[in-house]
């Protein structure tokens, strides 16, 4: 059953979303909510199947699952609650979320703290501008990677794979123990922009000709792919002419750059860096809106899983800090309201160990004349915390009152306090 | 000679012939609608600027301007009826520097004798005011108060649906191959899925009209040019341009046009380039191109960096003579019932302003049925009121709570950037038509369309259109049979 109210709330369960509620419960967080849109935790890491992961974070060198099923394990232990299959609409700078799922309907849930983990997406091949047709058989290296390792579909029979990505070389030797055939990989850049052990392991172990300076210049095919026509580029990029060459393949991959996902911090009015396409952070990973906290690649893209882990911790332990001093905070908080004869009373609020430093002095107007002898009385409900005398009271004229150092202990039974003028 | 035999037979399951069929429906007749394609809508419908065009364009005397301006006036009792999305918001033709705020008032007495109402001068300030983002070096503007934009897919939809809902019946995947004829008379069409015997046949076919005319022995000089405009997508997130802004037009184009869509991206192009192949709708580098340096003259502060889509449309341009012997123009619209044959109705050279045209051009087909002595006799039970289904993205809280508490497949989101959800896909799927590929759904819902193009939603999206169709994932295609994307299960799946 899900609380109103939650201590910290994550958006995100992959690998940075796990480390920060694990990070966030362990520093002392009460109540900690993950919010995820898939149907099973772990984020990206359930698809990707190859290992490679946790050499940092456990010396050992793990498949992605089994790298998220130890924090899942971690996660249940700790009795932290999550939303699954769900996905948050909004998001507001006061941490008010509000999410839909078919399980929960749409919920309005608020967090003394909110932790961003929503990861990256990937680049389309609009973002490329890639020129051509518009048929079936074009995807992103990570949809494939859906279709393949959690659906147990292959998207197709020959291939052609353009950017060396990580996610595009670990594909290329994923569909080729599949039976498939990868003709290429292109890279525009004059270098590999992945992993160079990917490269060793899923290229070269293969014989899978990896390219530079290449890049597709256009795909043919009205249904479904036919062939990709690639380019050698020069210096600036530019195609050169005369070094086209068809491939005749049914599928093209692309693994040409990630993209930190972030229109949920947006609504929250989290500033972004447009270098990384992130929020600024500080040391403790919070965002410029106070009690917003960003951890893993919604950052900026990270090359190995266990920085985002480390990233995740850290975050979760600032995000559980801020809830803790918000909690403790806020039962510090009196209202101030204004009661008979007053129209408004500053400041509004007032912090009870306020009064262990200094008497505090509140100020109002009231709304209609008394000439005659007044009190000016701070009320607890019946009980008077203090009172003065004045000998009238004018809407022009401002009226003010201290509340004495001495009133500490009244004050603290108190959540509100009224303010009244009244007649003597 | 098949068994049964129409009143009516449309070709063609674009915007005109869903619109023709729409309001051939409110009459006791037999109508038929054949569409070559998976999906209706998928020609020059579903790829074009989506604008409701004032009627200034067009030469006075046209039957281009006749229709554009009658079609124009329609759009609003239309939208009402049918429930899709339009909004009128006015266009703007912008002159940069001094020398092109002449031709406004050119084009603005152009507009007069089209019968535009509603047209207005604005001088540079103005036009600044209004669109913040505009090339300070403005001079000016013409603005049409009756411009507007509306979703071109769910005209389509709406329209088709609302025919098969009064008794139309459509077929997909069903291409015309030629005409039955006894005599000069017409008696039915063949197709590749067998004979349809039928008193009328209506040509909308859009890119292909020449091909169904000639097939008639009509007008053998008539020729469809296909001319292909690109387009960019912005990210609505990013970027926002409030206004439908036109350059000053040239000769042969309305030119690259910086606009909105209804869906509120903001969208620049199209260029004009002929070219030969019908199916041609690929994206050049050099088109491109051309489309942002002319809509970077109207907003320099446009950014490549949040373009989210490209894509092309062919306009089904033709070469025929204006009707209206007064005037020289050879690109009019044909809308007839030629004389050389009987039981045509014949439609072509559908181009721009063909979308704004459309539901004139059906009620004109109307009159021209009953000019031939037609007896067209009213439906007592005849329903225009078509009902839109929910779209969860355009609803409050309030509303959103209730439609899951109904059915919580409206709670579960399919489409993360364009927030559709599970409730609306499957609505779609068992609609009055249809929609059963991944693109028809597209059209529909607009899932797929945001920055991440459906990277997020594919995998889901064909696991709920196989669910629900009763099939293999392995059979689930974006638009009709060869253009599936699966091609087999993985080895650990075989082998289970």
């Amino acid at each position: 059953m899900l609380k109103q109210k939650y201590d910290v709330i994550v958006v995100g369960a992959g690998p940075a979303g796990l480390a920060a509620a694990i990070g966030a419960k362990k520093t002392g967080a009460q109540d900690v909510l993950v919010i995820e849109r898939a149907q099973e935790l772990g984020g990206i890491l359930q698809q990707c199947i190859h290992n490679g992961f946790g050499l940092e974070t456990f010396k050992k060198d793990l498949p992605g699952p089994a790298y998220a099923q130890r924090f899942i394990d971690e996660l249940t232990s700790l009795h932290i609650d999550t939303l699954l299959d769900a996905m948050v609409l909004d998001v507001t700078s006061e941490r008010h979320v509000s999410a839909t799922s078919q399980w929960s309907g749409y919920v309005e849930l608020d967090a003394r703290a909110l932790v961003l983990a929503m990861g990256c997406r990937e680049r389309t091949r609009a973002q490329i501008a890639l020129p051509g047709t518009r048929p079936a058989g074009v995807y992103t290296a990570g949809t494939a990677q859906r279709f393949v390792n959690m659906e147990g579909f292959m998207p197709g029979k020959q291939y052609v794979i353009l950017g060396s990505g990580d996610i595009g070389m670990i594909m290329a030797r994923r569909l080729t123990f599949e039976g498939a055939k990868v003709e290429r990989v292109l890279e525009i850049m004059p270098f590999l922009t992945g992993l160079t052990r990917n490269y060793v392991q899923c290229l070269q172990d293969f014989d899978i000709p990896l390219q530079l300076e290449h890049t597709v210049k256009r795909i043919i095919g009205n249904e479904r792919v036919e062939a990709i026509e690639s380019v050698q580029v020069d210096d600036h990029r530019q195609p050169i002419p005369g070094t086209e060459e068809v491939i005749p393949c049914d599928t093209l991959l692309l693994s040409i750059g990630l993209i930190p996902e972030n229109e949920l911090s947006r609504k929250a009015g989290v500033a972004l860096d447009p270098v990384t396409g992130g929020p600024f952070v500080d040391e403790r990973m919070q965002t410029n809106v106070p009690g917003i906290f960003a951890a893993g690649n919604v950052v900026h893209v990270y090359d190995l899983v266990d920085w985002v882990t480390e990233a995740g911790l850290l975050c979760g332990r600032s995000a559980a800090q801020h809830a803790i001093a918000e909690r403790k905070h806020a039962g510090r908080r009196v209202r101030m309201k204004g009661g008979d004869n007053v129209r408004y009373v500053v400041p509004h609020v007032l912090d009870k160990e306020s009064l262990a430093e200094s008497r505090q002095r509140l100020q109002m107007r009231v709304t209609t004349p008394i000439e005659a002898p007044v009190w000016v009385e701070v009320m607890n409900g019946d009980e008077r915390i203090v009172r003065k005398a004045d000998l009238y009271a004018r809407p022009g004229e401002m009226v003010s009152i201290d509340i004495p150092q001495s009133a500490y202990d009244a004050v603290q039974r108190a959540s509100e306090l009224t303010v009244r003028v009244v007649r003597r | 000679m098949a068994d049964k035999t129409y009143d009516v037979i449309i070709i063609g399951a674009g915007v005109v012939g869903s619109l023709v069929a729409r309001f051939l429906s409110r009459y006791r007749l037999d109508v038929l609608v054949l569409e070559k394609d998976s999906d209706i809508g998928t020609g020059a419908s579903s790829a074009n600027t989506a604008i409701v065009h004032a009627g200034y364009d067009p030469i006075p005397g046209s039957l281009k301007a006749e229709m554009n301006v009658k079609g124009n006036r329609m759009f609003d009792q239309l939208a009402g009826e049918l429930n899709f999305s339009f909004e009128r918001r006015g266009d703007y033709v912008v002159s940069i520097g001094p020398d092109e705020y002449g031709k406004l008032e050119t084009l603005r007495q152009q507009g007069l004798a089209n019968g535009v109402p509603g047209m207005v001068m604005l001088d540079g300030a103005d036009v600044r005011r209004r669109e913040p983002n505009i090339n300070p070096d403005v001079s000016g503007a013409l603005w049409a108060s009756t411009g507007g934009i509306c979703d071109p897919f769910s005209v389509v939809v709406a329209a088709a649906e609302n025919a098969v809902e009064n008794g139309v019946t459509l077929l997909t995947d069903t291409a015309f191959e030629d005409f039955i004829m006894e005599g000069k008379r017409i008696v039915g069409v063949k197709t590749n899925r067998g004979d349809f015997g039928s008193r009328w046949v209506v040509n909308a076919a859009g890119l292909y009209s020449d091909v169904v005319m000639h097939k008639a022995g009509l007008r053998p000089e008539f020729k469809i040019v296909p001319r292909k405009g690109e387009y960019y997508v912005f990210d609505k997130a990013e970027m926002t341009i409030n206004n439908v802004l036109f350059p000053v037009p040239s000769e042969t184009s309305k030119g690259i046009v910086v606009t909105t869509t209804i869906h509120g991206n903001t969208i620049i192009g199209p260029n004009a380039l002929e070219i030969e192949d019908k199916e041609d709708r690929s994206v050049t580098p050099e088109g491109l191109s051309e489309v942002w340096q002319g809509a970077l003259k109207l907003v320099p502060s446009l950014s490549l960096k949040y373009a989210i889509a490209e894509f092309a449309g062919l306009r089904p341009g033709g070469n025929a003579p204006s009707p209206n012997p007064n005037i020289h123009y050879n690109k009019d619209f044909v809308i007839e019932i030629p004389k050389e044959v009987q039981g045509l109705v014949n439609l072509g050279g559908i181009e721009s302003p063909g979308l704004t045209s459309s539901p004139a051009i059906a009620v004109r087909v109307i009159e021209l049925l009953k000019d031939a002595g037609e007896k067209l006799e009213e439906k007592p039970d005849w329903n225009p009121i078509r009902i839109a289904r929910p779209r969860f993205r355009d609803m409050l809280p309030v509303e959103q709570k209730l439609l899951i508490q109904n059915d919580a497949r409206y709670g579960r989101i399919v489409c993360r950037c364009e927030n559709v959800t599970e409730g609306e896909i499957v609505a779609e799927i068992h609609a009055p038509i249809p929609a059963r590929t991944y693109d028809a759904l597209k059209r529909r819902t607009w899932l797929g369309t945001g920055r991440c193009q459906g990277g997020f939603d594919i995998p889901r999206v064909v696991e709920i259109l196989a669910r629900e169709l009763g099939v293999s994932s392995l059979e689930i295609s974006k638009k009709g049979k060869g253009s599936e994307f699966l091609v087999r299960p993985t080895k650990d799946v075989e082998t289970e």
